[in-house]
């Protein structure tokens, strides 16, 4: 092909920064993953094993691992339609015509998205407290029992949803506000003449026109919140008896709390597998529903 | 400048001495760094001027960790070359350490010192510090677990004293049980921690891992009958089969009488001082754990101070040791933490002296006994509870139990073995 070499010089420098910045830690990370790289191998590289697959063996064989999955599922599962209704509320809210003072309830509204996690964390943990908290006293005030939200094993992972929700949703909003802006009026006119109510143009006119914009929101959430680690790490330090640890977590305690590297890249590459074939499901369903 | 400078650190002065020169900021002396966690780390700051006094050459650097992260912290700053000169270790991590080849041998060191006499120390914990005979730590604060309890409830009960064998404890709950009702126990032993188990297997002769380390030994006679009286207790209703998060705030529950026997350490001195009203002072007390047949071994905790290999400045680092080994000074650190002194010299003086209940800590010390050096036993210690804690609510019997726990242990220490086998030396 006349002027392949060019091309290639071309991209090369950013080819080069990809393969040394992306592909060659992954492939380090994987060759690690097949190793029982541990503090023994820490202090001495001869004491590194290979094994194999017997990392991946040995986590599917660890209950601890997979209720570390099946709380982070029960995080996403809850939370990624959570936070894409709230964000598409908002979005119709800030988008509507009668609303007034929109740069600043958008301003507003996106606040907690650059505030820093760990700062808001802490507020949320005086929210959340059971004698102090504002929220215990609000349901106090309509007669609802106290909750100990980060205390109760069953309580801790709705407390984080709503703390994750509450963090996250303004990004989605403004996605979702620049979809909102490219849908042509006149379908909206056309809508009212045939005499379509309010709701109804929503979910003929709205929702269609925004269905890639859906799509790609939804693929990012789902990505994201598959990644939860911060905010356990910060609240409740994975507890009350482990009902908080995430799939990264768990890599983190297995990495830099025993420094079990190479079971915790084996927990890396399983968190990776996983949120491939999320997104795959997703991408196939929206692809028979024709939208991408 | 430095009393009686060897060349070493002399050297070491200089070339710190042209560093700070070069970046032009800084003193002329350069620092010494210490890593201590916690409540530790603030306090270790406010002990420091009198050493600095007394040290002209040496200004220290006090980092503090939170303890939550502090291990994972100082691995990682192994494995950066980025350890400090002096650290605070939890004495259960020193195997780990040593295994890492992160300390420095204080063996000799201490045989040349006038300040730092292990003769004074707790020997159980003192042994905490040895890995295959060789001494890498000097501890800077014990402790250990031990019985809190209700005086007038058990008074109530007919209990003049605190129970001293497991036979009486046993009969001592169960008239406190019968003294609170149905809707009320004896104890609370919280299924989460494993350290009131391993205070009861400690008491026995037998080791908890056979084969140098290689092996779980949870199925021996010694640990069956402790596990057989930890069962016993939750068995005949005398314990709460929960978990300490599920308790509230134990310091209320406590004064109700929901329990009136607590296994826990000495940071509970304070608590139950601050958190029950000076009125109530009186209704607790502590007590030596009961043992198989009179008073038993407990846990050899605390933490210990450890001089970093790869520090350049190891003299100083070692005088910052001796410093905080002193009796006065440890007196001092007591004043400002509740952290029990390991030296009995330093329980000699007020407020330690008086205070009868610290007491129960100082006769149970004598007895402490380290759990065993090796770099995973935490996680062993942790999966021993997680089985026991099946077992308690019934998904386990006695036997399967300690099998359970053996293969547990055994899958942890495979590749310990695997090192021992090769003849490794770094195994320790």
């Amino acid at each position: 092909m006349r002027g392949g070499g060019a091309g290639w010089a071309f991209v090369a420098p950013a080819l080069a920064i990809i393969g040394v910045f992306f592909f060659a830690p992954v492939a380090a990370a994987f060759a690690l993953s097949l190793t029982d790289f541990d503090i023994y191998a820490l202090a001495d590289l001869r004491n590194i094993r290979f094994v194999g697959l017997g990392n991946y063996g040995e986590l599917l064989a660890n209950p601890l691992f997979w209720q570390a999955v099946g709380n982070t599922l029960y995080f996403v599962i809850l939370g990624v339609p959570l936070s894409i209704c709230a964000s598409l509320g908002a979005a119709l809210l800030l988008d509507s015509r009668l609303a007034r003072f929109k740069a600043f309830f958008r301003t507003a509204l996106f606040a907690p998205v650059v505030t820093t996690l760990v700062a808001t964390a802490v507020i949320w943990r005086y929210l959340l407290h059971t004698r102090y908290g504002l929220i215990d006293a609000a349901m106090g005030a309509i007669g609802v029992a106290p909750i100990d939200w980060l205390g109760d094993p069953r309580w801790a992972m709705p407390a984080i949803v709503l703390f994750a929700v509450w963090k996250n949703f303004g990004y989605n909003m403004i996605i979702f506000l620049a979809g909102l802006q490219t849908i042509p009026e006149d379908l909206y006119e056309a809508a009212r003449i045939d005499g379509a109510s309010a709701a109804r143009r929503l979910w003929h006119v709205t929702l269609p026109s925004l269905a890639p914009v859906i799509l790609l929101v939804s693929l990012l959430t789902f990505a994201g919140y598959l990644q939860l680690f911060a905010e356990p790490y910060v609240m409740t330090q994975g507890g009350p008896a482990r009902s908080t640890v995430s799939v990264l977590y768990f890599m983190y305690e297995q990495g830099f709390k025993w420094w079990n590297l190479g079971m915790a890249s084996a927990v890396a590459f399983l968190l990776f597998a996983l949120m491939l074939a999320v997104s795959m499901v997703q991408l196939a369903v929206a692809r028979r529903r024709g939208v991408a | 400048m430095t009393p009686r400078p060897s060349r070493r650190a002399a050297l070491g002065q200089l070339a710190a001495g042209s560093l700070a020169a070069c970046s032009g900021a800084g003193g002329s002396r350069e620092a010494l760094r210490f890593w201590a966690m916690g409540r530790e780390g603030e306090v270790a700051q406010a002990l420091m001027p009198a050493f600095e006094r007394a040290n002209p050459g040496v200004r220290v650097e006090v980092q503090q960790l939170p303890w939550s992260a502090a291990h994972a912290k100082l691995l990682t700053a192994f494995a950066g070359g980025d350890l400090p000169d002096v650290c605070q270790i939890g004495n259960t991590w020193l195997a780990e350490f040593v295994a890492l080849g992160a300390l420095e041998r204080l063996d000799g060191r201490v045989a040349t010192s006038a300040v730092v006499a292990p003769g004074e120390d707790f020997p159980g914990i003192w042994a905490t510090n040895i890995v295959s005979g060789r001494l890498y730590g000097i501890p800077w604060y014990v402790d250990t677990r031990l019985l809190f309890y209700r005086r007038d409830l058990l008074a109530r009960a007919g209990w003049d004293a605190a129970p001293r064998t497991w036979a009486q404890w046993l009969s001592a709950m169960e008239a406190v049980k019968a003294l609170v009702g149905a809707g009320g126990y004896a104890a609370l032993l919280p299924l989460n921690e494993y350290e009131p188990l391993l205070t009861l297997a400690l008491q026995q002769d037998d080791p908890l891992l056979r084969d140098g380390g290689g092996r779980g030994n949870f199925r021996g006679p010694g640990f069956r009958r402790a596990l057989a009286f930890y069962e016993e207790i939750f068995r005949r209703d005398l314990a709460p089969p929960v978990s300490e998060t599920q308790i509230g705030n134990l310091y209320d529950e406590f004064a109700r009488g929901y329990f009136s026997f607590y296994v826990t350490g000495p940071w509970n001195l304070g608590e139950f001082r601050r958190r029950l009203p000076p009125a109530r002072q009186a209704i607790w007390m502590t007590a030596p754990m009961p043992g198989p047949a009179g008073p038993g071994a407990g846990i050899a905790g605390g933490a210990s101070l450890v001089v970093v290999r790869t520090s350049r400045r190891k003299d100083a680092a070692w005088r910052l040791i001796e410093y905080l080994s002193r009796p006065e000074v440890q007196g001092r650190f007591y004043a400002l933490t509740g952290d029990l002194p390991p030296r009995r010299d330093a329980w000699n003086d007020a407020p330690l002296a008086g205070d009868i209940k610290a007491a129960a800590f100082l006769d149970q010390l004598g007895r402490a006994k380290p759990a065993p050096a090796v770099p995973e036993w935490e996680r062993i210690a942790t999966e021993m509870q997680s089985v026991a804690e099946q077992m308690v609510l019934g998904r386990l019997g006695l036997d399967a139990a300690v099998l359970e726990m053996d293969r547990r242990a055994d899958r942890l220490l495979e590749k310990r073995r695997w090192m021992l086998a090769r003849g490794a030396g770094a195994a320790p």
